[in-house]
């Protein structure tokens, strides 16, 4: 039986279950999106893009799903701080996939327009914007999970910034895995920027309790003209989590989009980033930070489609594999024949810590236009002996001079996250993991 | 007695490069020890700094009364050894402030005092940049980092005076140094010595041995010590080359 029968079969029988804890335009896409996944099934390992990661397996297991919404009563300002010292932020949650926000998003008063919360209650309450964007971007005519997510996606969140407003202040949701059982958590993101408008968004990714889960995030972001995005996505989940993320961004004409996926700790993890660029002079900066150590797997996959003159892309992604974690990023650019002037640049660092540490990448360019300046690297390597020998010779053990050579080559991307007292944070937390302090998520009080 | 060194056979890779090395520096000397390329100089350099690529295979090093062989290269560090690198590493993204913190610091936590207080530590890093003249500013930088050659062996001698090492061993400081940079380097180095310091010359030529008195010169040949002598040898081995050294040595064999 192919993995992909007893969720086409669990649909089926919990439809009615599904729509009615659901909505509108998230109801209206579960036909289409099944159809697409009898025809193109679960994304297994005979597939190129999944070479590594053999999604298909994880939904072997018969997740359970919590189609009827049983409230898993978690107290989310009581389980849950996850503070970033002086970064003040309007602060949501998804318990599973449950939307909540705290006592100060809900006092906040956002500029007009503006709508951040629940995708369901947004599904009935905003039609024009989900009707219009909803499953527009996200490609479920492909191997991936975005048939699947559409499927049983009954909540998330859904941000809307209209027309030339800027939230000053970041939006943080932080998501949760709760259950006291084994369960598959399916979650649905929902960003449009209209022209001019700006938006910070820190997705952070915890578990606070120790069951499995199966968790599929699928996220869309329309970035109008000349607006601009800061997307943070941090995971500190734990080993028993299996997390498969789908983001899709559409950029238009000098719109400005960061994407910064930071794995600080959990089970496998597979991310794929589909980014189109299809208005002149976007810009594009993603880049990614992986931490893993003993069973960890962590897969990152990019895709930059460059459709039209004058786009920039930058990739930066470095990866540290301590025991017998495997790594893989597989970073795609397409330059269309129309896309003249592209510049893209894309690198991937990895170091293995030890001699069962696997690593596999995979750049790869295709340039059909001819005046572009694209540029790609990927190395695989330990720490620098001749490093560590001077740092010694200088009285510097040689534990702390390995801290310090792992702190300063994911501190490059660090650097490049533009949200100051993140990347302050974002120095610690790695440091902290480096050290081994961070053997699970640091703000769950459930897991101290 | 600063450093005693018995009988030292050490080599890389399972090859012997260090074939019996007997030499003692006592505490205030400078000795320069002088040999052709391949003669072992910079091996014994690094077998008593504690390279661990290095292997020991038979012979005592005594450093102030201690087993030197027995430490690791920190400990080495904290006892007081210090070692001019003739090739600098280059550490990109740690500060010269973060590098120079830390190593300061770790010493002083095996010693067994507090760390310094961070005005304290600003204070000393001035006085030891003027004295190798490098400007503020190459504190922010990341180790080495894109620096020149003479700011390279600069930054060596100026970690030097941060840690006040007992005794220091200059690699090749001389190799790829302009003439103004090689003062600036022997000042600093001439400046820093005491009658409570030693320090160790390696060098192929007798260039630096101009800025830098020694007390002693040895000649290393395939491994082994085989001239040691006053400062004016230093000048004859510049003026006659090492072959009539090697010549000397050879007869004595037989």
């Amino acid at each position: 039986m192919k993995p992909e029968q007893n969720y086409i079969e669990l649909f089926n029988r919990n439809r009615a279950l599904i729509d009615s804890g659901s909505a509108g335009a998230m109801n209206a896409l579960r036909d289409r999106a099944l159809d697409c996944l009898v025809r193109h099934g679960l994304p297994h390992k005979g597939l190129e893009e999944y070479l590594h990661t053999d999604v298909a397996e994880w939904f072997g297991p018969d997740w359970g799903l919590n189609p009827a919404r049983i409230d898993m009563h978690v107290d989310m300002a009581q389980a849950f701080r996850c503070n970033v010292p002086n970064l003040s932020t309007l602060l949501y949650f998804l318990a599973n996939d449950e939307f909540a926000l705290s006592q100060t998003a809900a006092r906040a008063s956002l500029p007009e327009g503006v709508f951040a919360g629940s995708l369901r209650e947004a599904a009935g309450s905003r039609p024009e914007i989900v009707e219009r964007y909803y499953g527009r971007s996200a490609d479920m005519d492909r191997p991936g999970i975005a048939a699947v997510n559409s499927m049983f996606a009954q909540d998330g969140m859904m941000i809307y910034v209209p027309d030339g407003v800027v939230i000053d202040k970041p939006l943080q949701l932080v998501t949760l895995l709760h259950s006291p059982v084994d369960m598959m958590v399916n979650r649905r993101i929902l960003v449009v920027l209209g022209r001019c408008a700006r938006l910070k968004l820190l997705l952070c990714d915890h578990a606070l309790s120790a069951n499995r889960f199966l968790t599929t995030q699928v996220m869309e972001v329309f970035a109008g003209p000349g607006s601009g995005l800061e997307l943070y996505d941090l995971e500190e989940t734990h080993n028993a989590n299996l997390r498969i993320s789908e983001l899709y961004v559409s950029q238009e004409q000098d719109s400005s989009v960061e994407a910064d996926f930071v794995t600080l700790h959990n089970g496998r993890t597979r991310n794929s980033v589909y980014v189109t660029l299809q208005g002149r002079g976007a810009r594009l900066s993603l880049n990614g930070i992986g931490a893993i150590d003993r069973e960890q797997h962590l897969d990152n996959m990019t895709f930059v489609d460059h459709r039209v003159p004058e786009c920039t892309s930058n990739e930066l992604f470095k990866y540290v594999l301590d025991d017998s974690a495997t790594g893989a990023f597989a970073g795609k650019v397409l330059v269309r024949k129309d896309a003249q002037h592209t510049s893209s640049e894309q690198t991937n660092r990895n170091i293995c810590l030890t001699r069962s540490a696997r690593m596999f990448t995979q750049p790869q360019l295709e340039i059909y236009a001819d005046d572009v300046k694209c540029s790609h690297g990927a190395t695989v390597g330990q720490l620098d002996d001749r490093a560590m020998f001077y740092m010694r010779q200088r009285g510097i053990p040689e534990q702390e001079a390995r801290m310090m050579l792992m702190q300063a080559f994911v501190g490059e991307v660090i650097g490049r996250v533009a949200l100051e007292p993140l990347r302050d944070r974002l120095n610690r937390l790695v440091e902290k993991r480096f050290r081994g302090e961070l053997s699970q998520c640091e703000g769950c009080r459930a897991c101290r | 007695m600063m450093l005693k060194i018995e009988n030292l056979h050490a080599g890389i890779d399972g090859r012997e490069i260090l074939k019996g090395i007997d030499l003692e520096v006592n505490a205030g000397e400078v000795h320069a020890i002088m040999g052709p390329n391949g003669s072992g100089k910079s091996t014994m350099s690094n077998v008593l700094a504690g390279h661990p690529a290095y292997h020991v295979t038979e012979g005592r090093v005594t450093f102030k009364g201690k087993d030197l062989l027995s430490m690791s290269a920190e400990e080495r560090s904290h006892e007081g050894l210090f070692m001019s690198f003739q090739y600098p590493v280059e550490i990109p993204g740690v500060s010269m402030t973060n590098f120079m913190r830390t190593a300061i610091n770790e010493k002083r936590k095996a010693l067994g005092e507090e760390p310094l207080p961070p005005a304290a530590f600003l204070r000393l890093v001035k006085e030891k940049r003027d004295l190798v003249k490098l400007d503020a500013k190459f504190m922010n930088r990341s180790v080495n980092e894109g620096f020149s050659g003479g700011e390279k062996k600069r930054n060596e001698i100026f970690q030097m005076a941060m840690l006040e090492p007992s005794l220091s061993i200059l690699d090749e400081t001389d190799s790829g140094l302009d003439i103004d940079a090689l003062r600036i380097v022997a000042d600093g180095v001439n400046r820093l010595r005491s009658a409570d310091t030693s320090v160790i010359v390696i060098t192929h030529y007798q260039r630096l041995l101009d800025y830098i008195k020694p007390d002693v010169v040895h000649v290393l040949y395939q491994g082994r010590i085989i001239k040691t002598s006053g400062p004016e040898l230093a000048l004859e081995l510049e003026e006659r080359g090492y072959d009539w050294v090697i010549k000397e040595f050879e007869d004595s064999l037989g």
